[in-house]
């Protein structure tokens, strides 16, 4: 193991001392890339806290109009997506690329899934007019503004489902450059990022998933 | 050289906190059909942080890797929950400084009160 550190890595830039030093770095970047992240939505989190707070029975009234089949279906879609990411960097910190590449076609899979489900979640509530602001035309909900709550739905579920299609764009990007043989178990820090990233994508649909689907 | 040492997570592990993933999410899903008032969304939102902890800690290696991260994740966290505290602080209490004008947003919303007058 030591003489990969006093060794030139192809993969390791010249401003960097050492193999070690740049993974580090380029983990602490990401990790304050997800922070931003984090305050991003945090936004929307607020906007969120704010609207419930001013209507909590007409959210409540809205959130029928949710699907908690499709919603659960879509949490556990993600969940599994989440592990076969995992699963897909282990592999390779263990040099096994065929395996790297089944987790990361998995992954994309569940990705996909997910975005199918929420399509017909959204053209559902399209069909029925329950959009955001004043395209809002349904008149079943109970409470006053209810399109209010549509709207905080559309703008979270919307930042979050592009962010899933980002994420399948750095997958698909990480698993052309595993075919090509770009990694091995002494670098895969875009795996590791894209792993990160789509780790964060989970984790921001775990909270988003209870407050608009399951308003107890 | 210690540093040089990469944490390889057993897969039973990932498996492990995967399931129990699982479990939580039919867990919160169970609960929130019994009414419970105001502490639905407590039990949601703890549930819904366990599990955001153990994506953090395990999926995303948090609890191997250099705490470093740890404490830019934390910082994260941190000024979400002053930003998120202080609004409500100001939303919930603000009607017993003065009388609180919690009207519904008229412009564009008359729609909802008066279907016939929705035309422009």
């Amino acid at each position: 193991m030591t003489q990969a550190s006093t060794a030139h890595p192809e993969h390791l830039q010249h401003h960097f001392a050492d193999a070690e030093q740049q993974r580090e770095s380029a983990k602490m970047g990401m990790w304050v890339f997800l922070l931003t992240e984090i305050l991003l939505f945090g936004g929307l989190f607020v906007a969120y806290g704010i609207f419930r707070a001013w209507y909590p029975d007409m959210f409540y009234n809205a959130h029928k109009f949710l699907d908690v089949r499709l919603g659960t279906i879509n949490t556990i879609v993600l969940i599994t997506s989440s592990l076969t990411m995992a699963l897909a960097i282990r592999s390779m910190q263990e040099n096994k690329k065929g395996q790297t590449i089944i987790h990361l076609i998995l992954t994309l899979m569940f990705a996909l899934a997910f975005l199918v489900i929420k399509y017909f979640e959204y053209s559902h509530k399209i069909e029925m007019g329950q959009l955001p602001g004043k395209l809002y035309t349904f008149t079943g909900v109970e409470g006053s503004n209810p399109h209010i709550f549509f709207s905080v739905y559309f703008a979270m579920t919307g930042l979050h489902g592009i962010h899933v299609l980002l994420g399948m764009v750095t997958i698909i990007w990480v698993l052309r450059r595993t075919i090509k043989n770009n990694f091995s178990s002494e670098y895969y820090t875009p795996l590791e990022m894209t792993g990160l990233y789509w780790h964060l994508v989970d984790m921001i649909w775990i909270f988003l998933f209870p407050l608009l689907y399951l308003i107890g | 050289m210690e540093n040089k040492h990469i944490h390889i997570t057993p897969v039973k592990t990932y498996i492990a906190i995967a399931l129990i993933l699982l479990v939580l999410t039919v867990i919160t899903v169970a609960v929130s059909f019994i009414p419970l008032g105001a502490f639905n969304i407590s039990v949601a939102l703890a549930i819904a942080s366990v599990k955001a902890l153990l994506v953090a800690f395990f999926f995303m290696h948090l609890f191997y890797d250099n705490k470093l991260y740890l404490v830019i994740f934390g910082m994260g966290l941190l000024f979400l929950t002053i930003f998120l505290t202080l609004t409500m602080f100001d939303t919930t209490t603000r009607g017993a400084i003065y009388e609180e004008k919690n009207n519904p947003i008229k412009q564009e919303a008359t729609m909802y009160d008066n279907p016939d007058t929705s035309s422009k």
